[in-house]
């Protein structure tokens, strides 16, 4: 932990240096940091995730198009530096108000919005080549996992199977996290918290030997390291549930390959074994699922579109068979619409026979 | 019953008929002041100040003189105010004065087709009659036309019921330090106040219209102001010219026909007209189907009327446009900029156009911006005439529905709908013509023909167009500079941030980067301006 903070604050005064070195030589301070953009992004066939280029962009302080983003860059390092100081961690959403004022004597606001400073963390983790977390920044807990696995967080040793109905929340960051015992053949992740109190409640975990990992919406980055470390460190298969539209779809593809905006750190992130369990356009037909279809808006379209051009599915012939289904039904359908089966049907039969018969996405 | 009837309509008609008798234009505009402008004390005193000031600048124009004139009003008494104008033009001989002042419609202007302040010849000795009917008082008229010549002075009333002058008083005096000019004393009922409408402002825009105008004014607080003139040079002389066929009405032509001296009809329409030749002349005459050589009084009515519908079927060239004397948009703009603070000028003079045979030429200037202009109020029209201010019915005018019907929103300010434009500038139309048609005998608005609102449209366009090239312009440098001025916000702030993360001093980073700023604003500003390729890399 304190070497840790260490390096932080080195690479904080390694940028505040360079700054000032550019203003003792009477030339216009400038910031160079790597270009966020798909046009910098690569896929690397070898490792099968996204790698960020090679691009740079040069953020100037007078530059009458930089300038605010030039202070902003610095004052959220600073903000950084004083949390390290102070050993404490912020929310992006703490962040966020510790950076927000009006600038004296003008009707300048320093941030309007948390997307603003959300931005700039990003741009300061791609500077420093370290990540929000080492920055003492963090997003929200929004994921929860159940099993048998003991941990050590912060000096507390914890049980994930005797965490009631909640289950262990997963936090921003996971490096710190010690695996004592892990005891499960495999880690089955979903889109939906929903699905996953069905299955929590159903002791799916218990009767299957397995991790129950969910989040709500789009994976954190707390999540998708911890799958990838019990799937680097303990080999356990990763199996992702999602919903059958093209957002599900593309859940998936950020957890194996990576994303656009967190190029820099797809090695700490993707796990290009993980694998799509469903739902498939083919279990729409097998389970007879069709009368829950909902309509695929435009912007569904588009997006469906978009997800079948991607370097890593171009050539796959299983995926572009489900893309042209999903395109043909004009049609999406929701994990729950397995409900409609029995409660329980997805615990007891839907799960169970597709790990049995192996009927995966890669 | 009807028949009855008939018969007392008679009898009453009889009686009528009795108490029935001609009356003086003097006893019909006793009446009748408000026709005039002196409809209330306020008015009056403005109307007065107006009549006598626009019969002096015509006269020493005339006479090729740099005018002089001191303007005073004296109070003199409750609610009674002495008005007295005094020029240095030419002067009047001794036995014109009495019916110059004291006889209504007595005048040279009114026979004439000539771009003049004044046209009927009603004003001055209109303000005589306002004084003695409210006062009982006589004007007093000092006049001297050569140094050679004695002063005459006169004190004077107008016999209201005969429209003759009556001589009160008739005496020769001194008048030191005056080779020539005239002097006008009226006493009258009136009510001095400041603001839009007052004397006050009808001086300052006479001093705008007339450039060439020395003009000293004590207002009755005892505020004495001198307006300078700017230029030496004399409005162009204007030139009479003979009316043009297309712009005579029915009645004027059988007037004149009563009146002229030539002896046939041919004769009569290219002697008495401007643009007829004996051909055009031939041309009316054969079309209305009346013989060039009959004598134009033996016309009838129903010729008369002939003739007149000829006119408008023949086509005759447009009137000379040489007679028109326009202020000129360099000294329109040197006027303006002598009494109207702004950081910007400009204006639009017009090539002469025609209304209904009448020329006429319109100019616009307007002054923009500065310290001292209010910017969410409605802009300030100043409506000339013949170079005469115009200061009351400006709803009722020509100039200010040209002024709604342009689109001030394309030329850089804002507009409501139905509105005049709201922003920090003066607009000044002028309107020079043989004949300016207003809408009354007070001379208060000009009515608005077709095309004359069309030309001063033209006119405005033409003028918010350059307004509208500075606006843009000065708006962008403003924008750019102020951009500029947020580096300089920024610096402590970045100053602070680096002072944390590195340990340096801030004052010394403020120092520095300042510096850096200062060396590199031109390049700053040109891309703030967006004049180089002001592209960021990133």
């Amino acid at each position: 932990m304190a070497k840790q903070k260490n390096e932080t604050s080195e690479k904080l005064k390694e940028l505040g240096d360079k700054i000032v070195k550019d203003i003792n030589k009477e030339k216009n301070p400038e910031i160079i940091l790597p270009v966020r953009a798909l046009s910098n992004v690569e896929y690397d066939r070898k490792t099968q995730t996204l790698k960020l280029g090679d691009k740079t962009a040069t953020r100037s302080f007078f530059n009458v198009a930089h300038a605010k983003k030039f202070l902003q860059t610095v004052e959220i390092a600073k903000v950084s530096k004083d949390l390290l100081k102070e050993e404490k961690h912020a929310s992006l959403r703490d962040v966020y108000y510790m950076v927000k004022r009006t600038l004296p004597d003008t009707k300048v606001n320093l941030v309007d919005e948390q997307t603003e400073s959300d931005d700039i963390i990003e741009d300061l983790e791609l500077i420093t080549r370290l990540s929000r977390e080492q920055l003492n920044m963090t997003a929200n807990k929004m994921g929860s996992v159940v099993g048998r696995v003991t941990i050590e967080d912060r000096g507390d040793t914890i049980h994930w199977d005797k965490l009631g109905s909640g289950g262990y929340s997963i936090p921003s960051t996971v490096e710190e996290i010690k695996f004592k015992k892990v005891d499960a053949k495999y880690v089955l992740y979903m889109e939906k918290a929903a699905v996953w109190e069905r299955l929590n409640e159903d002791r799916y975990w218990e009767k299957n030997n397995c991790l129950i990992v969910s989040s709500q919406g789009q994976t954190t980055r707390g999540i998708r390291r911890l799958l990838q470390r019990l799937h680097l460190e303990h080999k356990l298969p990763i199996y992702v549930l999602c919903d059958n539209d093209p957002y599900g779809y593309w859940i998936f593809f950020v957890i194996k390959h990576g994303s656009i905006n967190l190029a820099a750190q797809a090695e700490k992130l993707a796990i290009p074994g993980a694998k799509y369990l469903g739902i498939t356009c083919d279990d729409v037909l097998k389970y007879d699922l069709k009368k829950h279809f909902i309509q695929l808006k435009e912007t569904d379209i588009s997006r469906l579109k978009q997800i079948s051009e991607y370097e890593w599915v171009k050539d796959n012939k299983e995926w572009q068979k489900q893309f042209k289904m999903m395109k043909d039904f004009g049609a999406k359908v929701e994990i729950q619409s397995l409900s409609s089966k029995g409660i329980s049907f997805i615990s007891e039969r839907y799960l169970v026979d597709k790990i049995k018969n192996k009927e995966f996405l890669e | 019953m009807p028949k009855k009837q008939g018969d007392e309509n008679k009898i009453i008609a009889e009686e009528l008929a009795k108490s029935q008798r001609e009356i003086s234009v003097s006893q019909f505009f006793e009446r009748n002041r408000h026709l005039l402008g002196f409809d209330s004390p306020i008015k009056a005193l403005a109307t007065a100040v107006k009549e006598m000031v626009d019969n002096s600048l015509d006269a020493c124009e005339e006479m090729n003189i740099l005018p002089e004139i001191i303007v005073q009003i004296k109070e003199a008494g409750e609610g009674r105010y002495v008005v007295s104008v005094e020029d240095n033009g030419p002067g009047i001989v001794k036995e014109q004065i009495p019916r110059v002042f004291a006889k209504l419609l007595y005048g040279s202007k009114f026979h004439r087709f000539k771009q003049g302040r004044g046209q009927q010849g009603i004003g001055v000795s209109a303000s005589v009659l306002y004084g003695q009917l409210t006062t009982g008082k006589a004007s007093k008229i000092t006049s001297r036309i050569s140094p050679k010549k004695p002063t005459h002075y006169y004190e004077l009333h107008i016999d209201i019921t005969k429209n003759e002058p009556e001589i009160l008083l008739d005496k020769e005096i001194e008048w030191t330090n005056k080779d020539h000019g005239t002097k006008v004393e009226i006493e009258m009922e009136g009510k001095y106040q400041k603001g839009r409408l007052s004397v006050d402002e009808y001086v300052k825009q006479t001093a705008i219209s007339n450039p060439h105008l020395n003009i000293t004014y004590i207002n009755p607080l005892k505020e004495k102001l001198h307006f300078k003139r700017v230029t030496d040079q004399l409005p162009k002389e204007t030139k009479e010219i003979k009316p043009h066929p297309y712009g005579i009405e029915l009645g004027v032509l059988i007037r004149m026909m009563k009146n002229t001296d030539s002896r046939n009809l041919r004769s009569f329409l290219s002697n008495e007209f401007s643009r007829v030749s004996s051909g055009v002349s031939d041309e009316i005459l054969t079309k209305a189907g009346v013989s060039p050589e009959m004598k134009p009084k033996d016309i009838t009515h129903q010729d008369a009327d002939k003739i007149f519908k000829a006119i408008q079927q023949v086509k005759i060239m447009s009137p000379p446009t040489d007679c028109l004397s326009p202020i000129g948009e360099e000294l329109l703009i040197k006027g303006l900029k002598k009494e109207v603070e702004a950081e910007f000028y400009t204006g639009v003079s017009r090539s002469p156009a025609v209304y209904r045979g009448t020329p006429f030429q319109v100019e616009v200037a307007i002054a923009y911006g500065g310290k001292n202009m209010p910017q969410d109020e409605l802009v300030r029209v100043i409506r000339f005439a013949n170079k005469v201010p115009l200061i009351y019915q400006q709803s009722a005018c020509a100039i200010t529905k040209s002024i709604l019907g342009t689109d001030w929103k394309n030329y850089g300010l804002q507009q409501s709908k139905g509105a005049l434009p709201t922003g920090s500038a003066v607009l000044v139309v002028h309107i020079a013509s043989v004949w300016v048609p207003f809408t009354s005998e007070s001379k208060e608005a000009i009515a608005s023909y077709p095309d004359i609102t069309k030309e001063m449209k033209l006119a405005l366009q033409e003028c918010g167009r350059k307004l509208n090239a500075y606006i843009r312009k000065n708006v962008r440098a403003k924008e750019a500079k102020e951009r500029v001025s947020l580096f300089e916000k920024y610096i402590p702030e970045v100053a602070d941030a680096l002072a944390d993360l590195t340990g340096e001093k801030k004052p010394e980073l403020i120092a520095k980067l300042q510096k850096i700023l200062k060396k590199g604003l031109p390049a700053l500003m040109a891309e703030a301006n967006g004049e180089t390729d002001g592209k960021a890399k990133e």
